[in-house]
């Protein structure tokens, strides 16, 4: 995908976030660290266009809900901002969904804060390999991978561009 | 990350900037607290052959918060008072399974014997008058709140350093993050070695202070003017006490910091210890997330990465 397709993607799930919802009233985004949080503020910033309304925007950290702690080396943490989000409807949102087990990690730390009326799951780029009973209720593009493949998102804020990749693992 | 803790030089400045970043992201400023799920299989022991409130309560919580087990072997009413031996002691515990042994002892060394003797992480909360290497931790993470960077910082730490554990490791930990360390105290409290140590030495606090960035009180253990080090407490309080009219010399930005207990009234008094320059409540609450960063850091890695990194 080039930055015209993340674009459009993005614009898109902007939409049915708000037709599946009715307009934008008691929705929070939130993103998970690092590029889901990005992405969550590009699709508030739509929203904002679409219907004038500011979205509350946060992100969240799931390194210390992960279920891999001790099986590999602990990735860096960040400082997350979760907003309030008890009887909001709570769009996760994250670069790609894979196993599913970042959300898994994500649905745990946002039950930690509060209780949401609804969780929903907006993703740029499905690329299968589910290993729980998780998905997406908006996705920007489905990529079928092989496992030894990597997807590889750029955003204009960290890596210079806007783009989706697919890669030989080992390589990005 | 290190398998154990028993000596701040365990660490290297990126080991230390790795464990300073982390507690930063934990509990963010002014949130609630939160408790986390990442240490929910592990068990952590507490074993304190000394007396010890804040460190043991510190260590307590953080593991907690990462919902750890967390199990205090109170040495005094248990099998130790019968006589068994620091390594039977330890045997006992291994047997119960457990991940990870926070010890204090009086004597200097004992944590290392320790970590020979078990697969559990050995993690030094004081031994002796040797090292309280989680201490310089929170120490460092407290300046770094209001310094950007330890290159170049001035800190005068003041007092008995010869018997500190808690100056061995500061002393260490700042000169390794590149600080600019000066001992300041009475000659017979402070080591001769230290010229080895890559500080300054001084008697003189007045001379040292307008120049400070930070400057850290030793408590001054009252059976030390029983064995002769200093003449009187009132002397060495005159001499080496931070009290309102020494602290005026300080400039605007300089911290008062200390690990307590302290002793109001003789290195520091009691209207320093409640100024807002004064880091000595700050110390506490930084301790619990030091504490857990070094925990997931240490008990998050999994034993064939942690053997060499």
């Amino acid at each position: 995908m080039d930055a015209g397709d993340v674009s459009r993607a993005l614009a898109r799930i902007a939409h049915e976030i708000l037709e599946r919802n009715k307009g934008a009233e008691h929705l929070v985004l939130v993103g998970l660290l690092s590029r889901g949080e990005i992405i969550a503020q590009r699709l508030a910033e739509r929203i904002a266009e679409i219907e004038g309304v500011k979205v509350p925007t946060g992100s969240i950290e799931i390194g210390l809900y992960r279920d891999d702690i001790g099986l590999r080396h602990p990735p860096a943490l960040k400082t997350d901002h979760i907003p309030p989000i008890d009887d909001k409807v709570v769009v996760l949102v994250d670069d790609v969904l894979y196993t599913g087990r970042s959300v898994r990690a994500a649905l745990d730390a946002l039950m930690d804060v509060g209780r949401p009326k609804a969780v929903q799951l907006a993703v740029l780029v499905d690329r299968g390999h589910r290993e729980l009973p998780i998905r997406a209720d908006y996705v920007g593009k489905n990529i079928p991978t092989a496992h030894g493949e990597q997807i590889v998102v750029r955003v204009v804020e960290t890596d210079g561009d806007d783009a989706v990749l697919v890669a030989e693992r080992g390589e990005s | 990350m290190i398998k154990h803790l028993l000596d701040i030089t365990d660490l290297n400045p990126d080991g230390i900037q790795r464990i300073l970043e982390t507690a930063a992201n934990l509990q963010p400023e002014g949130g609630a607290i939160r408790k986390y799920p990442a240490l929910r299989n592990k068990t952590v022991v507490n074993l304190f052959y000394e007396s010890s409130t804040r460190t043991r309560t510190s260590f307590e919580l953080a593991a907690k918060r990462l919902s750890a087990d967390v199990v205090n072997f109170a040495v005094s009413g248990s099998s130790v008072d019968k006589g068994e031996s620091l390594k039977d002691t330890a045997q006992t515990i291994m047997a119960m399974g457990v991940d990870a042994i926070v010890i204090r002892h009086k004597a200097s060394g004992a944590p290392h014997r320790l970590a020979q003797w078990v697969d559990a992480h050995v993690i030094n909360a004081g031994d002796g008058m040797h090292q309280h290497p989680t201490q310089a931790l929170l120490d460092l993470f407290t300046i770094r709140q209001h310094f950007p960077s330890f290159e170049g910082l001035r800190v005068a730490i003041v007092g008995d350093v010869t018997h500190s554990r808690v100056a061995r490791s500061d002393v260490q930990a700042l000169t390794m993050m590149g600080a600019d360390v000066t001992l300041v105290g009475p000659p017979t409290l402070l080591p001769p070695q230290a010229e080895h140590w890559g500080v300054g030495t001084t008697a003189d606090l007045d001379a040292v202070l307008p120049k400070a960035d930070v400057v850290y009180l030793l408590r001054m253990q009252l059976e030390r003017q029983q064995a002769g080090f200093v003449p009187s407490l009132r002397e060495y309080s005159r001499l080496w006490g931070l009290d309102s009219a020494r602290a005026a010399m300080l400039k605007d930005d300089a911290l008062v910091m200390h690990p307590g207990p302290m002793n109001r009234g003789v290195e520091i008094s009691a209207e320093v210890a409640e100024l807002p320059r004064s880091m000595i409540i700050d110390q506490v609450t930084n301790g619990i997330k030091v504490r857990m960063a070094l925990l997931y850091l240490m008990l998050g890695t999994p034993g064939e990465v942690a053997a060499n990194g």
